[in-house]
């Protein structure tokens, strides 16, 4: 996976995009379980992202991943600032600049390791880790971009029947069950749009 | 001023102001307070920023309690802690409790001259 400045801004306005896009859906998810900003907290993250391009792509891939983190900590507001902002800085620690498969495998799996300590959480508990861990085991088994997008948008499809465990939504109990969670829709987005610009093939 | 520091962290820039000022009414100025609330664009939120910041201004050799709300209050009170520079990151700990009565309580305890792991036990106390 080569990833020169045209495509790094490239992967920065689709990562954008698809969650700003989204913004209307997203806060309807939250509306319906959580306190209805997701979908406002990860445009605000997201534009704030957008306006430290161009420069942004001017940096090599992990210093890039590693800002894009920190804005998203500093400007999301909601607890989704430091998990998403959590997983861009790992990944970006973890990746070399110009990582290979087994590079960004290694690399998601420290990621999601350290989101689940910053919320303190795991698959299973109606979160955005009900989309990282299903999607990184297609990612390690060497799925393709079209198996590794279809993934996240089914995972996230899989969290509506469960029941919040952690997060706002956990206070509902059982009426969380039969609304998707927001924070693993937004996840899917995100991951959609990653692999559809990196055109990460099986063997890439 | 040796007392250990409260920090208030509410999405609501008004519930944390408010506890701050029943704090004060309380305790006066023997306690280093600050409060924070409220998402960078003036909605109902928490931010890193403004917590990092409320911290700084309400920091004690004997370290800070950070009283929080709800979910998202709490992971960007955990992510401020993280970034603080190394040698204070120990003395600053999140408490498990109310953020009114465990923010009045925990000053109640720090104007006494209690450890930072007291100050934090006494709020979480009122929450058992």
């Amino acid at each position: 996976m080569s990833l020169d400045r045209v495509a790094r801004e490239r992967l920065v306005r689709a990562l954008a995009a698809s969650v700003i896009e989204h913004a209307d859906e997203l806060t309807s998810l939250d509306q319906a379980i959580g306190d209805g900003d997701h979908g406002l907290n990860m445009k605000r993250g997201f534009e704030a992202v957008l306006a430290a391009l161009p420069g942004l792509a001017d940096k090599s891939l992990p210093e890039m991943l590693k800002a894009i983190g920190m804005t998203l900590v500093m400007k999301v507001g909601g607890a989704s600032g430091p998990l998403v902002g959590t997983f861009f800085m790992e990944l970006g620690k973890a990746l070399p600049g110009q990582p290979s498969r087994a590079d960004l495998v290694a690399a998601t799996e420290k990621a999601i390791e350290a989101v689940k300590a910053r919320g303190r959480s795991d698959a299973g508990q109606k979160t955005l880790l009900d989309v990282l861990v299903p999607v990184h085991a297609v990612l390690a088994g060497g799925g393709d971009a079209k198996a590794i997008a279809a993934e996240a948008m089914q995972a996230a499809d899989r969290t509506t029947p469960m029941q919040a465990l952690r997060g706002r939504a956990s206070f509902l109990g059982e009426r969380s069950i039969g609304h998707m969670d927001p924070g693993s829709r937004s996840a899917s987005l995100l991951i959609g749009a990653a692999v559809e610009t990196l055109e990460l093939g099986v063997n890439t | 001023m040796s007392n250990v520091g409260i920090v208030i962290v509410s999405h609501s820039p008004k519930v944390a102001e408010g506890a701050a000022d029943m704090v004060r009414q309380m305790v006066g100025d023997a306690v280093p307070l600050a409060w924070t609330g409220g998402d960078v664009d003036g909605g109902l939120g928490t931010n890193v920023a403004g917590i990092l910041e409320a911290i700084e201004t309400a920091w004690s050799p004997a370290g800070v309690a950070i009283l929080v709300d709800l979910g998202g209050a709490e992971t960007n009170s955990e992510m401020a802690v993280e970034m603080l520079p190394e040698d204070r990151r120990a003395r600053v700990l999140v408490c498990n409790a109310p953020v009114v009565e465990g923010a009045v309580i925990a000053a109640t305890e720090s104007s006494g001259g209690s450890s930072l792991a007291a100050v934090k036990r006494s709020a979480e106390e009122f929450y058992a």
